[in-house]
């Protein structure tokens, strides 16, 4: 551990109503890293910053700042920043007085708030709309008003609750690499938190992924991505092709009827496993030399590569190639070995991973649904 | 174009019919009566003739003004609350806040008399219990205590219907930026709330100063405020017509030149300094 923890959450449960949002929850957020907080909605993400921001104390557990614990520690003196998902402007006051805001509540003098808002809009580029009424502003425009309000306080700990999710999408890859880039020129912490698994991947040193108010996997996006901890984070990261499998023995995976090397060990002999082998992994090739066979049932051209759906003994396989197959072509797959994942199994084994009932459209849905 | 100004202009003109009649008219007639003597000839003598009521004019903003700040400050924390309250409660509240006014602004006001009367409740009260009997009616307390009574709603309600909107996201963004409970009023809850104190003040003020019955039924004969000057000119018959318009005339000028100071504190974005 060559940072200390900024902020630890030590065996969190909350529940609203009687449901459980948050179970035993314990995450330690290390100084200066860009943590991401990543899942569906009613994960208990957003919950979580909540109990950072001192919004909402825990049925039990502990939030530790710094070594101490702030559980009871009323939002208004913590050292924490939010960044509301919908900015939470005031409407009353312009531009300037929005940054101005925490300062002013700390009683600093004129000239010195003065410099601070100017330091802030230039930062966030929006030099020269001080005067500007918040109405007027775009949705990118009141997002960084947001920022530079959020920051003028110089906050250890920056929290951000999915404030990317209004934006359209050119403007949200632009925010996402400029938010990066503050939060590297500030040098402090940011818990940012969203259910765009792309973003979660571009801009954290870390991430979280959550569900059903539990923490499943915690690592670097290579590492969530590459080594999945189960069904859930395979699907949700990326595309992924989960079928059930049996481990012979080390580095002997039986899936599909064949039996396949891979580079896993550790397991029990026979153990039933979920085997993971991303889209863009599996390489088509003529099908007397293919380790499984099947038959193309469906072929979407998506510019940078096809994504073709082969039907292998009644297991839908996706599969990524920039070679163009048509339907009903009889087609061989061929898998290295380093393509293999293999997870314990886990309660998301059999809900994820069969592309039989895919349709492009379904899937990007859950795109729309925060325009 | 036609099709649309015109189909406007159908939905519109029951109201504009309305309007020309009820309340245009009755304006040019009270003009009229205003700028001329009793034979029908221009003059400004009624206007000139008005320093006689001074004193009248005085006691009614007065009164109306008292009024006015103890209802704003009886229902701002009211108002507060009760957008604090869980939604089934705050419709409870909202409707206890209203039946007083299903029922006739003259029996409320009626009511009032039979509780302060010299013999009335209080009083038997205490001599009940062995003290000396107060002088409530007939006071000008009585005659504030019976506007605040009766306006106290008009009040109530713009208040809370702004303070009900407020996002409560805004009020987390100002905890999170540092503010305690006194400075979250200060800078976000009041400064969002002034176009419903606003509201309040206009629909409090103007009939409290204008009012004539109050007067009359809590403050005996003793109080003789603008309302109740105007009245008694129009009771004494047509030959008085022209006084009375006169002086509503004033009176209307007056709570124009009101209404527009106070537009001008909810217009005003940045100056916070109301009050």
């Amino acid at each position: 551990m060559e940072k200390e923890n900024i902020v630890e959450l030590k065996n969190i449960s909350v529940a609203f109503d009687g449901e459980q949002v948050l179970d035993q929850l314990n995450l330690g957020i290390k100084d200066k890293e860009f943590i991401t907080l990543l899942g569906p909605s009613g994960c208990g993400k957003t919950t979580t910053l909540r109990l950072i921001a001192g919004f909402l104390e825990p049925d039990c557990g502990d939030v530790v700042f710094e070594g101490k614990k702030i559980n009871g520690v009323p939002a208004y003196k913590r050292q924490v920043n939010t960044i509301f998902q919908r900015y939470a402007l005031f409407p009353h006051l312009n531009v300037y007085e929005n940054v101005a805001f925490g300062l002013r509540v700390k009683k600093l003098p004129e000239n010195e708030i003065k410099q601070k808002v100017t330091e802030m809009l230039s930062l966030v580029n929006l030099s020269g709309f001080e005067k500007r009424n918040i109405a007027t502003l775009s949705g990118g425009q009141q997002q960084r008003v947001a920022i530079a309000r959020a920051i003028a306080n110089h906050p250890k700990v920056l929290l951000l609750d999915e404030p990317l999710a209004a934006l359209d999408l050119k403007l949200r890859k632009d925010m996402q690499k400029e938010l990066k880039k503050i939060q590297q020129q500030l040098g402090i912490t940011f818990i940012f938190v969203t259910h765009d698994q792309e973003e979660a991947l571009t801009m954290s040193d870390r991430v979280v992924v959550m569900d059903k108010g539990k923490i499943q996997q915690v690592g670097t996006p290579q590492d969530i991505y590459n080594e999945p901890k189960n069904a859930f984070v395979a699907d949700f990261i990326g595309e992924s092709n989960i079928v059930d499998g049996k481990m012979l023995k080390d580095y002997r995976v039986e899936f599909s009827g064949q039996e396949f090397r891979c580079l896993d060990r550790g397991f029990s002999q026979n153990e039933q496993v979920d085997v993971v082998v991303r889209p863009e992994d599996v390489d088509i090739v003529e099908y007397d030399k293919g380790m499984l066979k099947g038959k193309v049932t469906s072929v979407a051209f998506l510019g940078v590569h096809y994504e073709i759906i082969v039907d292998i003994g009644g297991f839908k396989w996706m599969i990524q190639t920039t070679d163009e197959h048509f339907v009903n072509d009889r087609v061989g797959l061929y898998i290295e070995p380093d393509a293999i994942h293999i997870m314990k199994k886990s309660e998301y084994s059999g809900l994820y991973g069969d592309y039989s009932s895919y349709s492009e459209e379904i899937d990007h849905l859950s795109d729309v649904e925060e325009e | 174009m036609n099709k649309k100004t015109f189909g406007n202009k159908l939905v519109a003109s029951p109201y504009i019919v309305w309007s020309a009649i009820f309340i245009v008219v009755p304006l040019i007639i009270m003009l009229y009566f205003a700028l001329t003597d009793s034979s029908g000839n221009f003059t400004l003598a009624n206007l000139s003739g008005l320093g006689e009521y001074k004193k009248a004019f005085a006691i009614s903003i007065l009164y109306a003004a008292i009024a006015t700040v103890i209802t704003l400050l009886l229902a701002y924390p009211m108002a507060y609350f009760m957008s604090k309250l869980k939604i089934s409660s705050q419709r409870m509240i909202f409707m206890i806040v209203m039946i007083p006014m299903w029922m006739n602004f003259l029996i409320r006001t009626y009511s009032w008399i039979t509780i302060l009367a010299n013999t009335g409740l209080i009083n038997t009260f205490l001599k009940n219990i062995g003290l000396r009997p107060l002088k409530l009616i007939n006071t000008p307390g009585a005659v504030i205590l019976g506007m605040v009574y009766d306006f106290i709603p008009y009040m109530i309600l713009p208040i809370y219907s702004v303070m009900s909107k407020i996002d409560n996201s805004l009020l987390e963004a100002s905890e999170d930026l540092g503010s305690n409970g006194f400075n979250k009023f200060k800078r976000v809850i009041f400064p969002l709330s002034r176009p419903g104190v606003i509201s309040g003040i206009t629909m409090v003020f103007v009939p409290s100063v204008s009012t004539f019955y109050i007067s009359q039924k809590l403050g005996g004969n003793k109080t003789m405020l603008i309302g109740d000057t105007i009245e008694y000119f129009f009771n004494l018959g047509p030959d008085y017509y022209n006084i009375a318009s006169a002086i509503s005339l004033v009176l209307m000028v007056m709570i124009l030149i009101c209404l527009f100071i106070m537009n001008r504190f909810s217009d005003g974005e940045e100056g916070g300094v109301l009050m």
